[in-house]
């Protein structure tokens, strides 16, 4: 029971890092809602579920489930809220173009993206 | 040192990783979206420190608190946004 918590545990942990190197490395906003909004929410309710499973059945386990069904209704609502936000105020994607132009001598295509940060 | 320490550890170093996007993030979304992944990790170290301190029954309700205004803040932030177009700053270089 304790090693197969432990195990749960260390997928989640892959997952939050996952969406941390995500929001580290994507090019442009909405790539980032992408990495966030779904990688966080399996990796926290991964993480939570092997606490759920170190602790077996009790009060605090469902207090821990209830957490994970609350995060996994809040985040996407959180994540899109935002990126509803960011379109009605005029944010726009990164184009193929700049976001694949690792020369920094390349010209951006579309003069609201420029290449991504050096 | 059991391992609820080293994996509330490695919460820590990932965390620690996305300030960077807070710090640098070309614009509020960035750094919005960055402050609720901060939070939603918090919720998973809040619950590791009650198994590490063995004292789970408190930990987990301020987790579960600390979960609703994670999200109510970043609700009301967007929605802030949403409403006031000229609080964003759209001439950072990268969206």
């Amino acid at each position: 029971m304790n090693i197969a918590g432990l195990i749960v545990m260390c997928v989640g942990l892959f997952f939050l890092g996952v969406s941390s190197v995500g929001l580290f490395r994507l090019p442009g906003f909405f790539a980032r809602v992408h990495a966030v909004s779904k990688s966080e929410t399996l990796g926290i309710a991964l993480v939570l579920g092997g606490l759920m499973i170190h602790g077996g059945v009790s009060l605090v386990s469902l207090k821990l489930a209830l957490i994970v069904v609350f995060v996994a209704i809040a985040n996407p609502v959180a994540a899109h809220l935002l990126t509803r936000a960011a379109v009605r105020t005029g944010i726009l994607p990164v184009s193929r173009s700049s976001a694949f132009a690792f020369r920094s001598n390349a010209p951006p295509a579309n003069p609201n993206d420029t290449a991504r940060g050096k | 040192m059991n391992e609820f320490t080293i994996c509330a550890s490695v919460v820590v170093f990932i965390t620690g990783t996305l300030f960077w996007r807070i710090v640098r993030g070309p614009r509020v979304y960035n750094r919005l979206l960055a402050t609720g992944a901060v939070g939603t990790n918090a919720i998973a170290l809040l619950a590791l420190t009650g198994f590490i301190f063995e004292r789970p029954e408190m930990f987990v309700d301020l987790a579960l608190t600390y979960a609703l205004l994670n999200f109510i803040g970043t609700v009301a932030a967007a929605k802030y946004l949403e409403n006031h177009p000229d609080e964003v700053d759209r001439t950072a270089e990268t969206p």
